[in-house]
């Protein structure tokens, strides 16, 4: 049995609580630790605990912070008996940012799925609808220390487990494999491709000629939904919002610009300028909770907030999968802080926050998501309609019953 | 008999036969040395060579020059090269070299020299309106000593202009042609307690922290203002609180206010612009500086202080505002045009993003209008104030004919 470092922050949940947080998709563990290592679960106890990194504003202190410069496999030795190389190579990809985006990351983490049920064997005397579920719990409780859970994600891997365990126990491991595979093949086209298709007709419908179209950061839906609009000759012009640390807008910036559409390009704080020449705002979404708040991009809901006083309105677009069950109501309880060094800027020579460490009373908070109220957003648009905010768990109900 | 004396040009004349102690004319004083002889000019303590006109106008308008092409210099990017308070107090230095060295006679003229020397200093930096509000106010001050000189009171001077107000007519007096004596030595003076007022002015608004501020506070600033430093700074003495700090892209003051308020151990974050509203359900208090205070009460404020105003409304979190009196200016917000100013875009989107910069615009605006509807205190030298109450605050400080320089 592997024996575990001393533990040095305090509040990781105990893996059993992952298992269950995995169930309900929720995204960062939100329980406060009682810590010893006696107690771990048999599936994580080959995952190390990955260190928090730096002084955590005291507002945060129930949330992970992690460097990006200590990938997690170069604190910890894993032996690849334990972990898919695909799963590591996937938890690196997501801890250095290199995959981002929500469905971006749903996409891979299914693609690793595969590749993983391609080279499972069932051992003698195993089920293989029992063993593959526990074969994936160590799986995911590495991906979750790489990096949160997205609730993306969440949806996604529960989806895996009911197909895993609905397998009947009398079929073949080739015909079990098979048919995962095309689970998850179908799961992709239907939740994510088509989807982005149908959404871009719904919203295609709501730009007219002549509008001049809001977005922020880098959504692969939005910047989709914008592609197709001018390829079917709708006359827009688009407004980017961008915001320090991560810039993700100068992407979206150049898929925009490559595909010819006119841009003009602002940082977060020009935002009052520039809404006056604005006549629609099309913001991407993470998650949309069940009380109906928009769980976003941090700035997003600064965007509404500004938008709604100047009367334009808000369409947030996004994929029936993304919906979760959990509620919340502000940006505190359930959030992800990023690597608090990327506040960092060097201006004409001078870093001023370059020795931020070792100042006792100063504090860097790098905040990924934050939660829209439904009052600044006007329409949601879906694969399976246009709704207004507060019909998720309508929605939600009605996916329930389908399954 | 030798040099200039550039500074004050205050010559004192210790001389037994005129026993004449206060500031000349400069005409005046070359008249009377040529009725001296050089035995007297012993007794001069400072000692004041006759000069040819020309000179002396060379050497102010040199002065004025060069006060102006900083002027010009310093309205780049990030913030002013030097803050409001210094820019405010060389100007009023400026005004007082003026009146002391240029040909007036009485104080019609002077107020012409000014005005005239006015619109020149604001047409070089616009947005720089402490310049601009620094004239007025000595324009004003010029009329006060006048008014004083004549003998009419102030309060007679209120009357009158209410009784103007009612009548609409008759001109302003008699278009201050009137010569007085003292008037020059008066103007002086009471732009030296201009001066001194202007430099006790963060002390003032410093020294009213502790009324505002309570213990375990969590108080959220964005950018740098040294107003809102000293504030806090004074605050952190007795009181315990945290700081929020957001950065203010591009330009980042914000990361120099978060390390110079936690090296006096305040507890300090810096937080991102895009995380504003999501941080502010928390935070009890907003506590900005400003560039201007203009006249409506409204403010033109480093740009994200909207955003953050429209947060703190949203949260019903009040939004003190630390402003001298200085900064009020008798402006108006008036179109976009006229309103904003602009630095290079490349701060937005640096050249290495190369290929996309010929395709794209790209703003960086540096101010934001902030309605005086999202303010609820502001704090300055004289005490704290509504921003209803601004209008009343403006018509102390300036006259109504000086708004149009």
């Amino acid at each position: 049995k592997k024996q575990h470092k001393k533990n040095k922050k305090d509040d990781r949940g105990p893996p059993e609580k992952e298992k269950e947080k995995e169930k309900a998709s929720v995204l960062a563990p939100s329980k406060p630790a009682t810590q010893s290592p006696a107690h771990k679960g048999t599936a994580s106890k080959y995952v190390p605990l990955r260190s928090d990194y730096g002084y955590k504003v005291s507002l945060f202190s129930h949330l992970h912070q992690y460097s990006r410069k200590n990938p997690p496999t170069q604190q910890i030795s894993i032996p690849a008996t334990v972990i898919h190389p695909s799963i590591v190579r996937l938890g690196l990809q997501y801890s250095q940012g290199i995959i981002a985006g929500s469905n971006a990351r749903s996409v891979a983490l299914l693609h690793a799925f595969k590749q993983v049920i391609q080279d499972y064997s069932t051992p003698p005397n195993e089920e293989l609808s029992r063993d593959l579920v526990n074969k994936l719990s160590p799986y995911i409780s590495f991906l979750s220390q790489c990096r949160p859970l997205s609730a993306s994600m969440g949806n996604a891997i529960k989806y895996i487990k009911k197909e895993i365990s609905n397998i009947p126990s009398q079929c073949k491991e080739e015909e079990a494999k098979r048919r995962l595979q095309e689970c998850i093949d179908s799961y992709i086209n239907e939740k994510i491709i088509l989807a982005s298709e149908a959404i871009s007709k719904y919203a295609i419908e709501k730009i007219s000629d002549g509008d001049v179209i809001l977005v922020y950061g880098c959504s692969s839906l939005v910047n989709h939904i914008l592609c197709e609009a001018f390829e079917k000759q709708r006359k827009f012009r688009v407004i980017v919002v961008d915001s320090r640390p991560r810039l993700e807008g100068r992407e979206a910036l150049r898929r925009l610009v490559k595909k010819g559409i006119r841009c003009t390009y602002v940082l977060i704080s020009a935002l009052s300028y520039i809404l006056p020449e604005v006549s629609k705002v099309f913001l991407g979404a993470h998650a949309l909770l069940a009380n109906g708040y928009v769980m976003s991009r941090v700035g997003t809901s600064q965007i509404a907030l500004v938008a709604k006083a100047y009367n334009v309105p808000v369409l947030v677009c996004c994929e029936t999968y993304k919906f979760c069950e959990r509620v919340q109501t502000d940006s505190f309880e359930s959030n992800e802080l990023d690597d608090p060094d990327d506040l960092i800027v060097t201006r004409n020579g001078k870093t001023h926050l370059e020795n931020w460490q070792t100042v006792k009373s100063l504090g860097l908070l790098n905040l990924v998501y934050d939660v829209t109220p439904p009052d600044f957003v006007d329409l949601v648009i879906t694969d399976l309609g246009m709704i207004p905010c507060t019909s998720v768990p309508v929605v939600l109900r009605v996916k329930n019953v389908d399954q | 008999m030798d040099g200039w004396w550039g500074c004050y040009n205050t010559v004192l004349i210790a001389d037994k036969q005129q026993k004449k102690s206060r500031i000349h004319d400069p005409g005046e004083v070359s008249v009377w040395f040529r009725k001296c002889s050089s035995v007297q000019n012993q007794r001069f303590t400072e000692t004041l060579v006759k000069m040819p006109g020309a000179d002396k106008e060379t050497d102010l308008s040199e002065r004025i020059e060069s006060f102006l092409s900083e002027l010009k210099r310093c309205g780049s990017g990030a913030g002013s090269l030097r803050g409001s308070a210094e820019t405010a107090r060389e100007t009023t230095a400026l005004l007082r070299r003026i009146t002391a060295q240029a040909r007036w006679s009485n104080a019609g003229d002077l107020m012409e020299i000014i005005r005239k020397e006015g619109r020149r200093m604001t047409a070089a930096q616009p947005s720089e309106t402490t310049v601009g509000n620094m004239v007025r106010r000595v324009l004003k001050i010029i009329r006060e000593e006048y008014a004083r000189s004549r003998g009419s009171t102030e309060e007679a001077d209120q009357q009158e202009s209410l009784h103007k107000l009612l009548t609409s007519g008759g001109s302003s007096e008699d278009n201050f042609r009137q010569h007085f004596a003292h008037l020059k030595a008066n103007i002086i003076e009471a732009i030296n307690e201009l001066l001194t007022e202007l430099e006790g002015t963060t002390d003032n608004i410093s020294m009213q922290a502790l009324e505002h501020i309570h213990s375990n506070e969590v108080i959220m600033t964005i950018g740098r203002s040294r107003t809102v430093e000293a504030f806090l700074k004074d605050a952190a003495r007795k009181r315990k609180f945290h700081v929020m700090v957001a950065e203010c892209a591009p330009f980042c003051q914000g990361h120099e206010m978060a390390t110079s308020l936690s090296k006096e151990d305040i507890e300090t974050t810096v937080i991102p612009d895009a995380a504003i509203f999501a941080v502010m359900s928390r935070v009890n208090k907003v506590i900005i500086g400003t560039q201007t205070v203009l006249a409506n009460g409204g403010l033109r404020a480093v740009n994200g202080t909207h955003t953050l105003a429209l947060a703190a409304k949203h949260h019903s979190t009040p939004l003190i505002v630390c402003a001298p009196m200085f900064k009020l200016s008798p402006q108006f917000p008036n179109e976009e045009d006229t309103f904003h100013k602009f630095v290079s875009p490349h701060e937005v989107l640096p050249f290495t993003e190369g290929e996309i910069l010929s395709k794209v615009n790209a703003h960086c605006p540096l101010f934001d209008y902030v309605p005086p509807e999202l303010i609820t205190l502001f704090i300055s030298n004289i005490g704290g104030n509504a921003p209803s109450y601004i209008y009343r605050l403006m018509s102390e400080l300036y006259h109504p004919e000086d708004h149009e320089l």
